[in-house]
């Protein structure tokens, strides 16, 4: 019961929140971003053990892919807007599966190596090509409702794409799916020794990340309102960088983690911006030594080591023992 | 007695060392026997070569009247025939119970399945597997924090949940508290005769493997040196030769 009330007090937050302080709109929509970029990441990176610096690429994708869909195909804003969002997410997925097959046989260093070199292709072939604008980028169609209604639209947007995807990934934790992933993080020849279709796990977690984030890159590119192929769209230095930070801070492989992660940075990066301008990058930068040294294994896993009780981790005689005693 | 695994003339050379040589051994359905010979003499890289880990170099290895020497780790596996390490392996930052609902008999998993969730009775049998090996009540761990031996146990535990026909076990009592070794023989002989699980069990301790085992197998150099029932390979004078080092 306390929980739906949490619940729903946090729906309500967020349904008002671009009321309550409609300046801060756009920083509120790029932090439901961020907890997409960290969730998705997490799902490899944390669940599975596969660290990936390519995801940007699905990112990039769906971006791309929607503003070709708005400019190329005369209808209605939101039928473009929708048919653009779900193309993007189909050919994230479908990139995923075909590269999967190939890149997923890579373990550890050398898969992390080969998805680098993902991200930094992916930017260069945009911004080479012609059709996508090439290094000037793309400029998604004017949002047609009232000056203001953009940012409040894809604010509600991000909003329920994070949800969902939140939703999504804690219903496919809780099944075979995260135990099975789980597996091949922790040692992958022993699942396969155990008959687990490894393969097959992996491509479809790859999948996954890449539907999700697919359709956040094409409603960042409404968001921002412009598309420059390194900076925005395969913006690996920036973005790429960011989400695999933020489900480590938060305290990758659990579900709250990246959440909490992503939080967190979004706020601090914020404030740097705000504050201490001119010096933003560097406190930045300061930041994220901070994070590798002090929280390794992040918040939540921090808390999990200090308190295995509260996480369920707990023997069942010795707990006997200690009530009795 | 129909063999459930047939081994014949196998060879395995990792560069210029001989691993196995021309080894065939042969086990019959519902039986455990025992593969001794001194560290060093193939009885780990023959495992390694049975469930496919490398490919053989020649020879032919049979599971169940089919060959398997050049099927893969996973595919063999989903036949029935797994094998548990040495050097435990287990999936450290999972609890006991988790570790156990995803070794399920991968048979059972569809592609539908990958979404489903564990039901009650995989949860059921993953607690009663917990039991019997005596790790019940510490099941919500995680399993990289168990003893050395506890995961051994933990290890055959999944071994168990996915219900193979024939287990291949590494040197099962290395590693365990000797009080406890006398149940996990005992355990080793129930599953055998409850389940009818064949075992075919690398062991180093002389004491458990006769008592354990009713045919035993003899490697040392690679190459097959003696065989037959545990009184017989025991005075056998080149078993005791090859672990004396007496050449």
């Amino acid at each position: 019961m306390k929980r739906w009330i949490l619940i729903a007090a946090a729906l309500a937050l967020a349904i008002a929140a671009p009321a309550i302080i409609p300046a801060w709109r756009t920083q509120l929509a790029f932090l439901w971003v961020m907890i997409v970029f960290s969730l998705t990441w997490d799902l490899l990176g944390g669940q599975m053990g596969y660290n990936s610096f390519g995801n940007i690429v699905f990112f990039g994708i769906g971006m791309y892919v929607c503003a070709v869909v708005q400019r190329d195909l005369h209808l209605a804003y939101p039928v473009t807007l929708a048919a653009g969002i779900a193309a993007g997410g189909a050919l994230a997925v479908s990139v995923a599966a075909l590269l999967g097959s190939g890149i997923l046989g890579l373990r550890g260093h050398y898969f992390a190596i080969g998805t680098l070199g993902l991200g930094i292709a992916a930017g260069e072939l945009a911004g080479g090509w012609d059709f996508v604008g090439a290094g000037g980028g793309m400029v998604p169609p004017q949002y047609p409702g009232a000056l203001g209604g953009r940012e409040t639209f894809f604010y509600y947007l991000s909003f329920v794409l994070a949800a969902v995807t939140f939703v999504s990934l804690r219903w496919l934790y809780a099944g075979r799916f995260g135990l099975a992933i789980n597996a091949i993080r922790d040692d992958e020849d022993k699942a396969e020794a155990m008959g687990l279709w490894t393969t097959r796990y992996k491509t479809a977690a790859w999948c996954v990340s890449a539907l999700f984030l697919g359709i956040e890159g094409a409603i960042v590119g409404n968001l921002i309102g412009f598309i420059d192929p390194r900076e925005t769209a395969f913006a690996g230095s920036t973005f790429g960088v960011w989400m695999v930070l933020m489900a480590i801070l938060g305290g990758k492989g659990t579900l709250w983690g990246p959440v909490l992660g992503a939080v967190v940075f979004h706020v601090m990066k914020e404030l740097f911006w705000t504050y201490l301008l001119g010096w933003q990058r560097v406190a930045l930068g300061f930041l994220i030594v901070v994070i590798v040294i002090f929280f390794p294994v992040g918040i939540l896993g921090w808390a999990r080591e200090k308190w295995p009780e509260l996480f369920g981790h707990r023997d069942e005689k010795r707990a006997a023992a200690e009530a009795s005693g | 007695m129909t063999p459930i695994l047939e081994v014949q003339r196998v060879r395995k050379t990792f560069g210029g060392v001989v691993a196995n040589r021309e080894v065939s051994l042969s086990v019959p359905e519902g039986k455990i026997y025992g593969l001794i010979g001194p560290n060093g003499s193939g009885k780990t890289t023959l495992f390694s070569s049975i469930v496919g880990t490398h490919p053989i170099d020649s020879g032919s290895i049979k599971f169940r009247g089919e060959e398997i020497s050049r099927l893969r780790v996973p595919q063999i596996a989903r036949l029935g025939l797994l094998r548990t390490f040495q050097q435990t392996r287990i999936y450290g930052k999972m609890t006991c119970v988790e570790n156990l609902l995803i070794s399920v008999a991968p048979g059972t998993l569809s592609w539908r399945s990958m979404l489903a969730r564990p039901t009650a009775e995989e949860t059921r049998k993953a607690e009663d597997l917990l039991a019997f090996v005596g790790l019940h009540s510490k099941r919500h761990l995680r399993a990289g924090d168990l003893s050395f031996g506890q995961q051994k146990l933990l290890e055959m535990a999944m071994a168990l949940m996915s219900e193979p026909r024939m287990l291949l076990l590494d040197e099962p009592t290395a590693g365990i508290n000797p009080s406890l070794i006398n149940g996990l023989i005992a355990r080793l002989r129930q599953i055998n005769a409850e389940l009818g699980i064949t075992l075919l069990v690398i062991e180093h301790n002389m004491r458990v493997i006769m008592g354990l085992a009713e045919y035993i197998y003899c490697l040392a150099h690679g190459e097959l040196l003696a065989e037959g029932e545990p009184a017989a390979v025991k005075s056998d004078h080149r078993v005791i030769e090859a672990y004396l080092g007496a050449h």
